[in-house]
């Protein structure tokens, strides 16, 4: 291993909650897919905001509200830059990416939409990314067409084809799934979406923590993505937009910050985006965190962290794969650390009960992927996904409760 | 094995969970019922035989994590042969004893294994799941146990 023996351990050092415990065991926190855990640094900067700077932002001339303005447009800057969007106007700070979808299918894909009209999506997304497009079908009479989803986990680009048309009005797929850990050929599908002049939204919440994220370079029409799957606090999140979409869409909810004027004499006249997007005192603690967090990312040997989320993820495959009880959901090699699978004859709940008493935090159930576990026939899975500041021996200790689970279930 | 585990998972409950009681469809039912809790997935369809307010007979199929198939198990062997009035007060005892704070242990043999369920309240409603769907069966609407 190219890693420093200690290099980990001092990332370890920077999460706090890595020292605590559950059901009085040693914490393992193997549910990063859900959230990922919080450094001090991002700890800090929260703290330091309420205690240092905290004032509604646009709003106050007095000192103390031009520097928590500073604070908010400052971190627009960072997301910019750290998604590498050509604009900071580009950046819409919402409250997570199940909001951001919804403000575009809201905002930009409902006008356009007539009877016939298709979107696609596919077959392994988010329950947030199929319900807010059900309901606009349901209104408009759209259509939702639905990549399936192959045996290894993969989306089946060649159907993605065949269902493109001159009909397509709007894709939106998922860069990572949250279940199969499989990295969707983006970048492919953004340009095969293009040469059929429909516009495609990219959910970035499973991505953005562990691949390097370059909208210009994708020409993603949209991105989004929370900041609690970053090691930021929950309750923020990003909308990423191109100028020409944004300019096209129509106010999401209505309020303060979004208008330029307002009459009852005439009709409101409202701001430009970012602003016209975001309506009311937003999450200014939040977007502070996120910026931290963003910060935090950027001090790191972030490659390094990578390698080892790549190293953690092969070692745990390679040694489930040897396990003829287990059955691993997605077998893609393009993955993140992400694994699911279920153990014969255990239900994925008992899987990880019983895992949560020896310390273990996994997640188990359809992973708001229904779709998903109709498609491999299972009801749930168990699923661990590593960030960097997991171990080895964490893994290890792992595969040993997998195997007494197994004796507590089957060996009679 | 530490304690929790062995509290959660008694011998009784995977014995229960790899071979559960009354797992059949039964074809002669007069009542059928299915229940799901869309959290975790458990799927259960309740078949009742139930003729002169007495259960003649019981069965039930679907599928969820060990502390659901026990439970509904235990459940069916509980309330097979008794009258409705008796069905519903076994429900009470079983409802009052994993929804109260107290430790109290359910009173009924092989159900108070169930009772340890409590220590994780994240699975209670896999404990219930069969159990909910049997009053939904046997109750009238208007009489509302859970007050």
């Amino acid at each position: 291993m190219e890693m420093k023996p200690n290099a980990i351990d001092l990332v370890r050092d920077d999460f706090p909650i890595l020292k605590t415990s559950n059901r009085n065991r040693p914490l393992v926190y193997f549910d990063n897919a859900a959230t990922t855990q919080i450094p001090s640094q991002v700890i800090k900067a929260m703290t330091d905001y309420y205690i240092y700077h905290n004032a509604n932002i646009h709003r106050g001339v007095y000192e103390l509200s031009e520097r928590s303005t500073l604070l908010y447009e400052g971190v627009r800057k960072k997301v910019q830059n750290f998604i590498h969007a050509k604009s900071d106007k580009e950046i819409i700070f919402v409250r997570g990416t199940t909001e951001a979808i919804n403000l575009v299918a809201h905002s930009f894909v409902r006008q356009q939409l007539k009877p016939g009209d298709e979107i696609i999506v596919s077959e392994m997304e988010h329950h947030s990314n199929i319900v807010p497009w059900q309901l606009l079908c349901q209104e408009t009479g759209a259509l939702l067409r639905v990549i399936p989803v192959t045996n290894i986990g993969e989306l089946a680009i060649d159907e993605y084809e065949k269902l493109l048309n001159a009909r397509t009005k709007f894709v939106a797929i998922m860069h990572v799934s949250n279940v199969l850990g499989t990295i969707n050929p983006i970048k492919q599908m953004i340009t095969l979406a293009h040469a059929h002049h429909a516009t495609i939204l990219i959910d970035g919440a499973q991505a953005i923590a562990h691949l390097s994220v370059n909208v210009q370079d994708l020409d993603a029409d949209f991105y989004v993505f929370s900041g609690h799957k970053m090691y930021a606090p929950t309750g923020i999140g990003v909308l990423y937009g191109k100028k020409k979409c944004l300019s096209k869409m129509t106010p999401y909810q209505g309020g303060g910050d979004m208008i330029e004027k307002v009459s009852f004499y005439a009709l409101p006249v409202f701001a430009d985006f970012p602003a016209k997007f975001e309506a009311g005192t937003p999450n200014i603690a939040g977007v502070v965190g996120l910026g931290a967090a963003i910060d935090y990312l950027m001090q790191v040997d972030l490659s390094l962290l990578r390698a080892h989320e790549n190293k953690l993820v092969d070692y745990a495959l390679s040694r489930l794969i040897n396990m003829s009880y287990v059955r691993l959901i997605g077998q893609s090699d393009t993955r993140i650390s992400i694994i699911s699978f279920v153990v014969d004859r255990v239900h994925a709940h008992d899987v990880a009960s019983i895992l949560d008493v020896n310390g273990i935090c996994i997640r188990a159930g359809h992973h708001c992927a229904m779709p998903l576990m109709e498609r491999f026939n299972v009801p749930a899975t168990a699923r661990v996904s590593f960030s960097f500041y997991n171990t080895f021996s964490e893994i290890d200790h792992f595969l040993l409760v997998l195997e007494q689970i197994r004796k507590m279930f089957l060996c009679v | 094995m530490c304690l929790d585990l062995q509290a959660l998972y008694q011998e009784i409950i995977l014995d229960h969970n790899r071979h559960p009681s009354n797992f059949k469809k039964l074809d002669q039912a007069n009542y059928v019922l299915e229940g799901y809790n869309p959290l975790c997935g458990d799927k259960i369809i309740l078949y009742l035989s139930l003729h002169n307010n007495l259960i003649q007979d019981i069965g039930f199929q679907g599928e969820g994590c060990a502390i659901f198939t026990a439970s509904a198990s235990l459940m069916t062997e509980a309330v097979k042969g008794k009258t409705v009035e008796e069905a519903r007060k076994i429900f009470k005892l079983f409802h009052d004893g994993m929804t109260t704070s107290k430790d109290n242990h359910i009173p009924f043999d092989k159900l108070s294994v169930l009772s340890n369920v409590k220590k994780f309240p994240m699975r209670v409603k896999c404990a219930t799941l069969a159990w909910h769907v049997l009053k939904t069966m046997i109750d009238p609407v208007s009489d509302d146990l859970d007050k």
